[in-house]
């Protein structure tokens, strides 16, 4: 008898099994993944969790009876029936068969538990963020292997085989090692041969051969030789998101859900998809302030309001930390369209003369009640920013009155664009 | 640790508590060794005991428990299933897997407990594994020793065919070969012992044979004009096709004008698993029954030899009644009949018919009743028999009154309702345990089909039929799904019938090819 611990074995067997079904089931997978948004909170969705699927992409089919025929059925713990007893049907079956074993179970719908990274790299398929074209080299972070050369010392697994053979063949040359058949001939000359004094001499030479075989080996750790890698610098793109949130009375509690749905969206998919992507969180009422994320999504704060303080506090972040010529600069905006009157102007001026010539983009969203239309409003801000951007400026704006708008907003607002110019 | 007395050797506990080690199984599986082999002359294949944990039973689960298997999307879908019931806390895993090889290889469970450790050893490595040596079905149907390898070879061909011609057409064969592998196997033996690592050897043959018959030059030579094939000619090749023909998939894989060798191969390979679990299904009854009657007896006797404390004989009371309980027809819990616990009561009561017979079973059992040793009866039933015979033969009044069994009959024609056809009385007892047997033979639950024509003069399409017993059609959707598999791997159109008993045709099914599977 053999025991056999196999709990160490490599964990993840079934994962490329795994693989291969959420690629089949992907378009199930992803309505799926956009359905539940909208049940859950987004802390709790964004950890994985579980997901039901219709079953039929996924359906094994195979060749089985349907009910309706005529059942014989034999059945334990008879109590009261006597031969010849007429049972009546269970109300609402046609078919009338008692409790079936085995059939339909559960396979209306399929449901199982996607991982954190599954789950994400669904949610954010096809994203990305908008004309990020400004490249520079980074410090040093971010480099990849490449090849460059040979060299004498390495890894085993990294040996170059024909590199080193050949020189092996170089060397063997060099210093006339003999070859087997070499000393084979010489040797079958040796058999083959009657003279006695020739036989002394030939023996005498094979023996030299053989000695000069042994001291000079087939391959010498001399030879090996090892592909070699560096590691060169990759040129990467910088970009900072400028999160700017209006916090002040205005907004319903409705509104901030909406409005800190989104930006958790914005956060998940920077953090998730670009490695070199600073965020920069600024909340504003009447005044704006620079926030940490915590205080950014959970953090209670109430007051007039007035937008041009938040533009003022972006241009005056990156006048000091993000230097324009070295970094894709983007902001998301949203509030709920109100400005004080007064403001106008100074917003207008900031927006089209400093902000938006800094920016690769930028993305408005414009959040109301829900008993509010999506498709158009006539708040302040909205007017403001549409006649901006008649002026071909990289501005997208967009409104949502309800949690399940939110995903395709988003969506809409960062799916990737091919070529296309930005400016909608 | 262990005494000797006068009635010979006395045993110490073989652990206390419910901590184990590797030296604990081994002295398990030797102390039931002991019993299995020694006292009740169980003939067992070389065991090998693996611990694995949660995930990897999952793993086993989710690929029909195979130690290894080829990649396919399904074995990932049932994992995710499985492990979303196991995670949901909805469902427990198995306590073992156990696999029809040699060596029989156990699955453990590292979560378990010492005792359980026991009666999994008891129950897998000795029940089972005695089961999988003798039944004559596995005798005929599986071959133990190659099946691994197999396997193995499998896999490897199955992710070569992935390299060479894409992991989407393999796929696609695949999920065709699965949708019929229902309709895979051979029911009736064949002249030849399977023979797995044969089967290797071909494949590696057969290639090499084409490779080395292979000439460019005959694609150059101009096709002949197509005869045109008489009535005779078409009888002639019908009989060389070998129609009628139940197994699909060998027809599939000999007759299929427009597959490629490969997809032939794959065809092949999903037959031979078919084929190897196909004893499985005809005997889980008799399979259970043995396991659990074995690791009954082994744990009462290591009770008794000292070798189990009482308390960890109590705990193994409990996980056994666990096993083998049986709800009622009215309980909320019951599904269908426990094959645990319908083969251990069989077993118990053959035990009980051969040592303490009754004049009924005197009556009813001349062969078996009070032969005195049970061991050696129930040897030989476990070896001749499969479920439907076993239940046909050895169901006795005793345990029909003991289950209280009673027969429904169900006619949807019948207005009024459910007739009780009969009961656990001196009328009823015959018809219980024939129409018990009859649920137990796959020849009977499955549909019946059979490839029966093909239009070989004319535009080729395979003629199937369905033959309906009592009115059991097919289930629509699933068939037209089935069918559209069975079309793509033909390669023309496929009709199927559905036909009663006087030959009316109640249903017809067209296929046709969708072409890109046997673009190839």
């Amino acid at each position: 008898m053999h025991i056999v611990d196999r709990r160490l074995n490599p964990r993840g067997k079934s994962l490329e099994n795994r693989q291969r079904f959420l690629r089949r089931a992907k378009s199930a997978v992803q309505q799926a993944v956009k359905r539940s948004l909208q049940n859950r909170s987004i802390r709790d969705v964004l950890d994985g969790g579980e997901i039901s699927l219709p079953i039929d992409g996924v359906a094994e089919p195979n060749l089985r009876r349907r009910e309706g025929g005529i059942s014989d059925q034999v059945l334990p713990g008879n109590r009261a029936f006597v031969e010849g007893d007429i049972i009546p049907r269970p109300p609402g079956r046609n078919g009338g068969r008692p409790k079936d074993a085995g059939e339909g179970d559960g396979e209306d719908a399929f449901r199982f538990v996607l991982t954190r990274e599954e789950f994400l790299d669904v949610f954010l398929d096809d994203l990305e963020l908008p004309d990020l074209a400004k490249r520079r080299l980074s410090e040093t972070e971010e480099t990849s292997p490449s090849r460059a050369g040979f060299s004498v010392s390495g890894s085993p697994a990294n040996i170059a085989v024909a590199r080193t053979t050949r020189l092996a063949m170089m060397r063997r040359i060099a210093l006339k090692r003999p070859r087997t058949d070499e000393i084979e001939a010489l040797q079958k000359r040796l058999d083959d041969c009657e003279n006695e004094e020739e036989r002394l001499a030939l023996a005498e030479e094979l023996l030299l051969l053989k000695e000069k075989g042994k001291r000079i080996p087939y391959i010498d750790p001399l030879d090996v030789r090892y592909r070699r890698f560096e590691n060169e610098p990759k040129p990467v793109a910088k970009a900072v998101m400028f999160c700017l949130m209006d916090v002040s009375g205005s907004m319903s509690e409705h509104m901030k859900d909406l409005a800190k749905r989104f930006y958790l969206l914005l956060y998940l998919f920077l953090s998730q998809r670009y490695k070199k992507v600073e965020i920069v969180f600024i909340r504003h009422t009447d005044k704006a302030e620079e926030v940490d994320e915590e205080t950014f999504f959970y953090g209670p704060a109430t007051g007039g309001t007035l937008v041009s303080s938040a533009l003022e506090a972006m241009r005056r972040i990156v006048a000091a930390r993000f230097d324009p010529a070295e970094w894709n600069i983007y902001a998301a905006q949203a509030s709920d369209g109100d400005n004080s009157y007064s403001d106008g102007t100074r917003t207008e001026q900031l927006l089209r003369h400093e902000i938006l010539p800094l920016c690769q983009y930028f993305a408005y969203i414009e959040v109301d009640e829900e008993s509010g239309i999506s498709t158009s409003s006539r708040s302040p801000l909205w007017m403001l920013y549409d006649g901006l951007r008649q002026a071909a400026l990289p501005l997208s704006m967009r409104k949502v009155c309800r949690k399940n708008e939110i995903f395709p907003v988003f969506h809409d607002l960062f799916q990737k664009r091919g070529s296309e110019k930005v400016a909608t | 640790m262990t005494v000797a007395t006068a009635k010979g050797v006395k045993h110490g506990l073989l652990f206390e508590g419910a901590d184990w080690d590797f030296q604990t199984l081994q002295n398990i599986h030797d102390a039931c060794q002991d019993i299995g082999i020694g006292e009740l002359g169980l003939d067992v294949y070389p065991n090998q005991i693996e611990v694995i944990t949660s995930e990897q039973m999952l793993d086993a689960y989710s690929s029909t428990g195979m130690p290894l298997f080829y990649r396919h999307w399904s074995f990932g879908k049932h994992f995710a299933h499985h492990e979303a019931f196991y995670r949901g806390g909805y469902r427990d895993l198995a306590y073992e897997i156990v696999i029809n090889s040699s060596p029989c290889i156990s699955y453990l469970m590292e979560e378990n407990t010492a005792t359980m450790q026991t009666l999994v050893i008891a129950h897998a490595a000795f029940g089972h594994n005695h089961f999988f040596k003798n039944n004559y079905l596995f005798k005929l149907w599986t071959d133990a020793e190659g099946i691994l390898d197999y396997l193995g070879f499998a896999k490897g061909y199955i992710s070569q065919c992935e390299e060479k011609y894409g992991e989407i057409a393999v796929e696609r064969t695949l999920d065709a070969a699965h949708a019929l592998m229902s309709h895979g196997v051979h029911r009736h033996a064949g002249k030849v012992k399977l023979n797995l690592r044969e089967e290797q050897k071909r494949e590696q043959e057969r290639r090499l044979h084409e490779e080395q018959m292979f000439d460019d030059l005959w694609r150059t030579v101009p096709a002949g004009k197509a005869a045109s094939a008489s009535d005779a000619d078409f009888e002639r090749r019908r009989a060389a096709l070998g129609l009628p023909q139940d197994n699909l998939l060998y027809f599939l894989e000999k007759s299929a004008p427009r597959l490629a060798p490969w997809q032939r191969e794959i065809l092949r390979i999903v037959r031979h698993v078919a084929q190897y679990f196909h004893p499985q299904r005809q005997t889980k009854v008799m399979n259970e029954g043995t396991a659990t009657y074995v690791h009954y007896r082994i744990m009462n006797r290591l009770h008794e030899r000292g070798q189990l404390s009482d308390g960890n004989y109590l705990e193994f009371l409990k996980s056994h009644a666990n096993v083998v309980f049986q709800p009622t027809y009215d309980d909320p819990r019951f599904s269908g009949f426990n094959p645990y616990a319908l083969g251990f009561a069989m077993m118990q009561d053959i035990e009980r018919i051969v040592t303490q017979p009754t004049a009924e079973d005197l009556a009813w059992f001349p062969d078996i009743a009070g032969r005195g040793d049970a061991m050696t009866v129930l040897r030989g039933i476990w070896a001749d028999y499969r479920d439907e015979s076993f239940i046909a033969q050895f169901l006795s009044p005793h345990l029909i009154r003991q289950l209280r069994l009673f027969h429904l009959f169900d006619d949807p024609e019948q207005e009024e309702g459910i007739l009780v056809s009969a009961i656990h009385d001196e009328r009823g007892y015959r018809r219980i345990r024939r129409q018990l047997a009859r649920e137990y033979d796959i020849g009977w639950t499955d549909p019946s089909i059979e490839v029966v024509d093909v239009d070989l003069a004319g535009d080729r399409r395979l003629l199937v039929h369905h033959r309906v017993t009592n009115g059991w059609q097919l289930e629509e959707k699933d068939t037209r799904h089935v069918l559209q598999q069975l079309a793509d791997l033909w390669g023309y159109d496929v009709l199927l019938q559905e036909i009663d008993g006087e030959d009316d045709v109640l249903t017809e099914y067209h296929a046709y090819p969708r072409g890109k599977l046997t673009a190839a």
